[in-house]
């Protein structure tokens, strides 16, 4: 069962990591983008948000599924 | 909380339970201890093993209640509106649904380049279906259920959209939609599409075949499977911090904080989710759209 923790602690991990650089890249861009052609700036965010959006989708399912793992599938051990 | 002598993972499991009506086998042995009668029955589930034993022949009551009634919410609401437009300016609830409907046209405007008059409407609806559904989120999470289950009700879960069932269901209507433009405007150029590209030869065409309706199935799964992971997540981070409320009165307060910092959070999400699919539903039909 303990076993079942560790997964979660790489599920989370991981997806976190994965969606952090991914956004980084992203809102660095932004920024770059919105400082060489500041008229274009809303419309990069839209884009922007989008974007984040569908990565930041992957980690938070990970978190979901995981909270679950630890306080239903296993929940002798969390506590 | 319902129930007082609850575990953290039975509370947790109450409420991701829907309220589902079903048909249980006959020989069954209820929670009551009373027997299924032979040649099965229709009831409405107490507990998780009947739910269970219903299998595929199921129905979730609450969830159909929420998201058609909403649907309906939102289609007589909007109605209203529409019949009480005019050239002057506008004011209060009119302001907001002209705002949307506004927005919305101008991301179909952008992102949709076919000719095609049930894209905004299709888009809108969506948009402000997905977003009612999600809203109801933000709603505490004990409050709605075990209001009812005061009166009876054992399972009830307000979120339409942490069902997976709503959600893909959504997403084939979208997938379906696709088929049908696909058909309609490229006619036998959709086969061609599937069969030649990315490897125009027809030795690949197995190949082909194979990449691309993978690639076509992709679409109406992500789509309902990440609005569904985004709002259970959340549903479910939410049901986390109320299970705070169990461990003493010390705990109140700081879960109270967190349960408001988490649904600020959540607006965004909820209107970003509801956003995206909107957003991919355009997308995914403009490309059903192009004819090469």
């Amino acid at each position: 069962m303990g076993l079942i923790l560790v997964a979660a602690a790489i599920m989370m991990g991981l997806g976190g990591l994965g969606a952090a650089i991914g956004v980084g890249l992203l809102g660095g861009k932004l920024i770059e983008g919105s400082a060489r052609q500041p008229e274009l700036a809303p419309k990069l965010q839209v884009t922007f948000f989008l974007g984040a959006g569908l990565v930041d989708a992957i980690p938070i399912i990970g978190v979901g599924i995981a909270m679950y793992l630890i306080f239903v599938v296993a929940p002798g051990v969390a506590v | 909380m319902a129930g007082e002598n609850q575990t953290v993972s039975e509370y947790i499991v109450h409420h991701l339970t829907n309220m589902t009506y079903g048909e249980l086998p006959g020989g069954f042995e209820r929670h009551d201890g009373s027997i299924i009668s032979e040649g099965g029955a229709w009831v409405l589930a107490r507990s998780g093993e009947e739910v269970a034993a219903m299998g595929f022949n199921a129905i979730h009551v609450d969830s159909m209640l929420w998201s058609v009634g909403l649907g309906i919410l939102f289609c007589w609401f909007f109605r209203r509106m529409a019949l009480k437009a005019s050239t002057d300016v506008p004011t209060g609830w009119l302001n907001a649904v002209e705002v949307i409907v506004s927005f919305v046209d101008n991301t179909v405007r952008d992102t949709f380049h076919g000719h095609n008059k049930m894209i905004a409407p299709l888009a809108l609806t969506i948009f402000v279906w997905v977003f009612l559904m999600n809203l109801m989120d933000l709603l505490p999470v004990d409050l709605i259920p075990y209001t009812l289950s005061l009166m009876g009700v054992e399972y009830h879960k307000i979120v339409a959209s942490t069902d997976p069932n709503i959600t893909m269901g959504m997403a084939l209507g979208v997938f379906i939609l696709m088929l049908y433009y696909s058909i309609k405007v490229k006619g036998f150029g959709f086969a061609k599409e599937l069969s030649m590209t990315p490897f125009n030869h027809w030795l690949f065409i197995p190949v082909n075949l194979f990449m691309e309706v993978v690639g076509l199935l992709a679409k109406p799964f992500s789509l309902g499977l990440r609005l569904f992971g985004n709002m259970y997540a959340g549903e479910m981070i939410f049901i986390l911090i109320a299970a705070l409320f169990s461990a003493g009165l010390v705990w109140a307060i700081p879960a109270g904080l967190l349960q408001m910092a988490w649904a600020i959070f959540h607006i965004l999400i909820i209107t970003l989710q509801a956003f995206i699919f909107m957003v991919l539903t355009i997308v995914y039909l403009s490309m059903a759209h192009e004819d090469h």
